[in-house]
């Protein structure tokens, strides 16, 4: 079995336009409130400014998909799309890695790009053709450097 | 957060300080708002049996984030996460509400790790470590893998 053609042409794709967003102080509260995480740094105000952080940082988990995801949830669009024209209609989403650069902090303003990085197959040990889309996704800070990276892992079979 | 662990403090096959962590129904919807992830798969029971799933499923980035949680809680504010992955191989379900506060007795997850790897590289003391997601029956859904700095006393 082969990756399709039309699958092929994508793999490298920018995904989407690159999206704006800031980051808010009121937004990390409420992430950290639904996992259970109470490290004041992000959540006590006066805790984080006495750090060497000196304001709220987000924790890494707050990133990749589909956090303040609109134009997240185009680039899934624009990656699925030939894979489901290919014959494979049942995504499941595999996993993530998250790998930050620099701590992101309440304020900084961060400009997000999504590609898809890579489709490679797999057969599954009944001999099907299974394709699992990475989809790269890069935050840049205000000032232009990259604050983080996070890996998208997508499952991809046939009915 | 524990008292900040050092470089030498830590040996290979030593474990990560472990979390526990309850999902409840609740907690999944205060997820969906936060995160943005509005998947009725996650709160929505005749939509989670019509996929196949039995009841609503707990989001895979949710215990993605459970393990951060769990690494960061460990290596303390002086460490720093180089990389941190995990695959979602099984799905959990949370436990259900029984008041607008409270839920029902039921499972309790585990975030646990082992350290594999020590080393310096490029003047950073890097430590590696398998990390996972354990359910109530010790099954691990949600295997994975980090990649520390954390300070050294020298």
């Amino acid at each position: 079995m082969a990756i399709p053609e039309e699958v092929v042409k994508v793999i490298g794709k920018s995904l989407g336009e690159p999206q704006v967003f800031e980051i808010e102080r009121g937004a990390i509260r409420r992430f950290a409130d639904a996992v259970d995480d109470f490290n004041p740094l992000h959540r006590d105000v006066e805790y984080a400014r006495s750090s060497k952080y000196g304001e709220i940082i987000a924790p890494v988990g707050f990133f990749g998909w589909p956090v303040k995801g609109a134009g997240i949830m185009a680039a899934l669009g624009e990656a699925i799309a030939p894979i489901m024209g290919a014959g494979y209609f049942i995504l499941l989403d595999g996993g993530i890695e998250y790998e930050p650069f620099i701590p992101i902090r309440a304020g900084d303003v961060l400009t997000f790009y999504a590609r898809l990085a890579d489709v490679p197959e797999k057969i599954t040990s009944s001999g099907k053709s299974m394709l699992l889309p990475v989809i790269e996704m890069n935050f840049l800070n205000q000032n232009g450097d990259k604050v983080l990276t996070a890996h998208w892992n997508l499952i991809m079979r046939q009915p | 957060m524990s008292k900040q662990v050092y470089f030498e403090d830590v040996e290979v096959g030593a474990e990560v300080t472990p979390i526990s962590k309850i999902a409840t129904t609740q907690k999944l919807v205060m997820w969906a708002g936060a995160s943005g992830d509005f998947n009725p798969l996650h709160y929505d029971s005749s939509f989670a049996a019509s996929r196949g799933v039995g009841d609503p499923i707990i989001h895979g980035r949710i215990k993605a984030h459970w393990l951060v949680h769990l690494v960061e809680n460990w290596i303390g504010e002086d460490g720093k996460i180089k990389k941190i992955s995990c695959q979602y191989r099984r799905t959990d379900h949370p436990r259900k509400m029984n008041s607008e506060i409270t839920c029902e007795e039921g499972e309790t997850w585990w975030c646990k790790g082992t350290i594999t790897k020590k080393y310096v590289q490029d003047s950073e003391h890097i430590v590696e470590c398998d990390i996972w997601v354990e359910n109530g029956s010790g099954e691990k859904t949600t295997p994975g893998k980090a990649v520390v700095a954390l300070p050294s006393k020298e």
